[in-house]
């Protein structure tokens, strides 16, 4: 019973994301077809001198760009349905596989991010509230307020300028070979490219998981449950062990899993800073060079990575509170 | 809930002493009074410093900061000090069209969810769940794209993916005004909507717009400066902060680091100062909400 | 007539003494004005072994803070001011953390006091002091007829009656000689009133004393040996229960007779008008706008508390 609640709720996600993803589809699809900038002159790039008027239409006739949009929107529609996202103008390989690639180099940046931040910012917004009024607690606020005002790029650039320029210890930008792949490079070379973008996102991070865990202990430590385990005698130590971290885990956990969404729009400013070879690196280049399959096809992908972790942080809910967990299997 | 009131009396307790010494309704008004000038001043500016400032003058070119050159200068002897208030105003007008547009977007959506049925609210929640789906700045970029870049698709990027939270929050206060008991009152009076809706329902919503519409500045001139930066939208004839950052880029190899210090921080200033006036403003006019 | 402290026969120190004690809390409204709200002001009160007293007054009338401040659990912008004595001694702030939930126990009011992520068995382990936990909450458990799987629920899981057992039960965790319960009895079953009141006598018949704070005045009356009005932050008279009896004439207090007059079974007429709040008290008597007996000396002058025919009362005019 218990079981069939729980593929009930997951199922009813599930279906509303995917009509939530048909629908971004069709309107994503809508915007790339009212662009002013023309995807054959996109593919074409540099070599457009070359290129004459019927090579061009050989060009456009491949890509199907010669036909109406809505006849266009069918045969992606249908294509996608079986899982086959185009071929990436500028990568000249499928779409999926470029997405697969990047995202995999994308995915250790944002998890490091995602882990270090979490732990961090969860870390100070418990430091803050338990002291709560007293200066380390406004100076862990103001730290907070102050980074979610900071623009992450700056950030990116500061730290660029103080460890690549000033120390030397990382290497300016485009530091991995034009073209380089994973296999070709070392894992000491992918770390060392990896630590400056990942610094970036997690100080950035932080912010958000400690301003809530902080509301969240003030909350619980204001709540009637603390009141009476004081009245019974608990410390402030033994508050925050018994009943503190009890109440505030599963939503600092939940939160991280939701926030995917700034996590990856962070990455996409932190690799274009850093020079990172991943998808948020890749979605510029197709926004600005008119890769519209691969624009297309991340829009989707991003979209599916966000619908995740919200999705996670509500199984996660379900499985751990046991008011809703006991509550399912008793009714 | 406590009868006593405990939890509510002790929330309001940490303020006091966060404010030594100093009334929090005076250290409010201080507050606002501070970012209002900084901002009057980062305005001024813009038509104070002479764009002779800006032009081409090689005798003084990559000047680290200095007396007469605060920021220091860039490779073509530009002062960055003219260049950065010149950009944060740049960044400044597209953030405010974009916010307005955004706040009426959500003003709209919000009243429509709270007063039209359960039909239309679902569409609105269904929309809102649609626009938080997707990573902001990938939105903008397709929307930039879309719009063939240029300053319109900036502007109508941040704008169509800034409301949802803000359309959140009318809605929640149109559903309890509407159920409020001088409303009801009023209804059964046979007071015509039009009626209701100028004299009571706008008093209430005026401040919740206007302060949300403040709010809403930070996101929407960060995230304008994000993609500028990116390189979408804005080209380098309207030098807003991004620009000057991803220009830059290029120079900070040789050392240039005030091109992009003085210009990201003046930006991280000034986004922080709307921070601040708008929950100084929401704390003033209500403190119970602003707690949240 | 029976003397406060004469429990057969013997005169005993009071275990809890309460004197002039004052609460106040700063707070801020829209526009940020700042007020003073005094909550709790002049208030005294003595509670001997043995006894139960219960403190009387409407809702939200600032009677939980009046247990708050004896276990000295406020919040930390409360002003605290009077004088509390407990065994003889006073009560001191560092005195209070020792006592709390050894010699002092606390019932709540409801079961939002109950962590709502732990189990109720683990919470009732957790205040225990000395001894094995394991024994003592299967001890209690077993005095209060609570099942040994109940110890798994968490208290969303919990009956009403269940879960008022279990907040009686944490209190005896320790050996208290003072049991405070703040309304424990709100909302519920009668039945369920009726156990949980009687729990609390039974505390007090084993020889500690019990605060039982309450608006109930007929619970109050059943169960008590005193009760102590509790009107706008202070007690405007502690009486004996046998003197809320017939027309209400052995009362002091003009208050205390409108409560008596209001009951059901008497007159059943309220008195006209409202309880000041705590922002806006009268400069005189608080209870000066409401009563029929009000002279001039009213409006001016606040009363002390007085004793009077074997119990104390704060009025200019009582006799």
């Amino acid at each position: 019973m218990r079981l069939t609640g729980f593929l009930i709720f997951v199922s009813g996600k599930v279906l509303k994301a995917v009509i939530l993803l048909a629908a971004l589809s069709v309107l994503s699809f809508w915007l790339v077809s009212k662009s002013p900038i023309d995807p054959v002159q996109s593919y074409i790039g540099a070599d457009a001198m070359v290129v004459g008027p019927e090579q061009r239409e050989n060009i456009a006739a491949y890509w199907g760009l010669d036909r109406p949009p809505l006849e266009r929107l069918y045969s992606w529609g249908a294509a996608l349905l079986q899982g086959d996202f185009g071929t990436s103008m500028i990568f000249r390989r499928p779409v999926l596989t470029v997405i697969g690639e990047r995202f995999m180099a994308s995915l250790m940046l944002m998890g490091l991010a995602w882990i270090i931040s979490g732990l961090l910012g969860f870390w100070l917004g418990i430091t803050a509230a338990m002291k709560q009024g007293s200066w380390l607690d406004r100076l862990i606020k103001t730290y907070c307020f102050t980074l979610a005002s900071t623009p992450t790029f700056w950030l990116g650039l500061l730290l660029l300028i103080v460890f690549a320029v000033w120390l030397g210890w990382f290497p300016i930008g485009l530091a991995v070979p034009a073209g380089g792949l994973a296999e070709e490079v070392t894992l000491a070379e992918r770390l060392r490219h990896l630590i400056l973008p990942a610094l970036t996102l997690s100080i950035l991070g932080v912010a958000n998981v400690a301003l809530h865990t902080r509301q969240k202990l003030i909350d619980v430590l204001n709540s009637e449950y603390v009141l009476l385990a004081r009245a019974r005698g608990a410390t402030e130590r033994e508050v925050l062990f018994r009943h503190g971290l009890r109440n505030i885990a599963l939503p600092a956990v939940t939160l991280q899993f939701a926030s995917l969404s700034e996590l990856f729009g962070g990455s996409v400013l932190a690799e274009q800073v850093f020079s990172y070879p991943g998808l948020g690196q890749a979605t510029v280049q197709a926004g600005l060079r008119g890769d519209v399959p691969l624009l297309l096809g991340i829009v989707i992908f991003s979209a599916m990575f966000v619908f995740s972790g919200n999705l996670i942080a509500d199984i996660i809910y379900r499985l751990v509170d046991p008011r809703i967990r006991q509550g399912e299997a008793s009714g | 809930m406590s009868k006593s009131g405990i939890s509510y009396l002790a929330a309001g307790s940490k303020e006091v002493r966060l404010f030594k010494g100093m009334n929090l309704r005076t250290k409010t008004l201080i507050s606002i009074g501070l970012t209002v000038v900084l901002l009057m001043l980062i305005i001024a500016g813009n038509f104070t410093l002479s764009a002779d400032n800006i032009s081409t003058n090689f005798e003084i070119k990559n000047q680290p900061p200095s007396a007469v050159n605060l920021f220091g200068t860039d490779w073509l002897g530009r002062d960055m000090f003219t260049r950065t208030v010149k950009g944060l105003n740049i960044s400044l007008a597209v953030g405010m069209i974009a916010s307005f547009v955004s706040a009426v977007i959500a003003l709209v959506l919000g009243i429509s969810a709270a007063t039209l049925g359960k039909r239309v609210d679902g569409l609105v929640t269904w929309l809102i769940d649609l626009f938080l789906g997707v990573p902001h700045l990938v939105i903008i970029i397709l929307i930039a794209f879309a719009m063939g870049g240029g300053i319109r698709g900036v502007i109508v990027g941040v704008a169509v993916t800034h409301w949802p939270s803000l359309a959140r929050v009318i809605r929640a206060e149109v559903m309890q005004l509407r159920s409020a008991d001088y409303i009801q009152v009023a209804q059964k009076l046979g007071k015509s909507r039009w009626w209701i809706a100028t004299k009571h329902l706008l008093p209430h919503l005026a401040p919740q717009f206007f302060i949300g519409l403040i709010l809403l500045f930070p996101h929407a001139i960060l995230h304008e400066a994000g993609i500028s930066f990116l390189g979408f939208g804005l080209s380098p004839e309207t030098p807003a902060i991004g620009i000057i950052l991803s220009e830059s880029m290029r120079y900070l190899s040789t050392g240039m680091w005030w091109l992009a210090f003085f210009p990201g921080l003046a930006l991280l200033v000034m986004v922080r100062s709307f921070d601040i006036l708008g929950s100084n403003l929401l704390l003033l006019f209500d403190p119970h909400r602003a707690r949240e | 007539m029976s003397m406060p402290g004469e429990v057969s026969g013997v005169k005993t120190e009071p275990m809890l003494s309460v004197r002039e004690l004052s609460v106040s809390f700063i707070q801020y409204a829209r526009g940020l004005k700042q007020q003073l709200l005094e909550v709790i002001n002049g208030l005294s009160i003595e509670l001997y072994p043995g006894e139960v007293v219960a403190v009387v007054g409407s809702s939200g009338s600032g009677k939980s803070l009046l247990a708050h401040a004896v276990l000295g659990i406020l919040p930390g912008n409360a002003i605290v001011s009077g004088d509390m004595q407990f065994g003889g001694e006073i009560l001191t702030s560092k005195r209070q953390s020792t006592l709390r939930g050894t010699e002092i126990a606390f019932v709540p009011q409801s079961v939002n006091y109950l962590d709502p992520l732990m189990k109720v068995g683990a919470q009732v382990k957790a205040a225990v002091k000395q001894g094995s936990k394991r024994e003592v909450q299967q001890k209690i458990f077993k005095r209060y007829h609570l099942d040994k799987n109940v110890e798994n629920l968490y208290p969303f899981q919990l009956s009403g009656g269940m879960a008022r057992r279990i907040l009686v039960a944490g209190a005896l965790v320790g050996n208290a000689r003072l049991v405070i319960a703040d309304e424990p009895t709100p909302g519920l079953h009668p039945a369920v009133v009726k156990e949980t009141l009687h729990h609390l006598r039974e505390l007090s018949d084993e020889g500690r004393a019990v605060m039982l704070i309450t608006h109930d005045i007929k619970a109050a009356l059943e169960y008590a040996d005193r009760i102590a009005v509790f009107y706008a932050g202070t007690t405007l008279e502690t009486a004996n229960v046998a003197d809320f009896s017939g027309d209400g004439s052995d009362l002091r207090h003009p208050y205390s007779k409108a409560l008596w007059k209001a009951l059901p079974q008497n007159d059943f007429v309220s008195l006209p008008g409202f309880q000041p709040a705590s922002g806006e008290l009268p400069q005189g008597c608080l209870f000066a706008p409401r009563c029929h007996m009000f002279k001039d000396l009213c409006k001016e002058k606040r009363p002390k508390e007085r004793s009077l025919r074997g119990g104390k009362v704060r009025c200019h005019y009582a006799t």
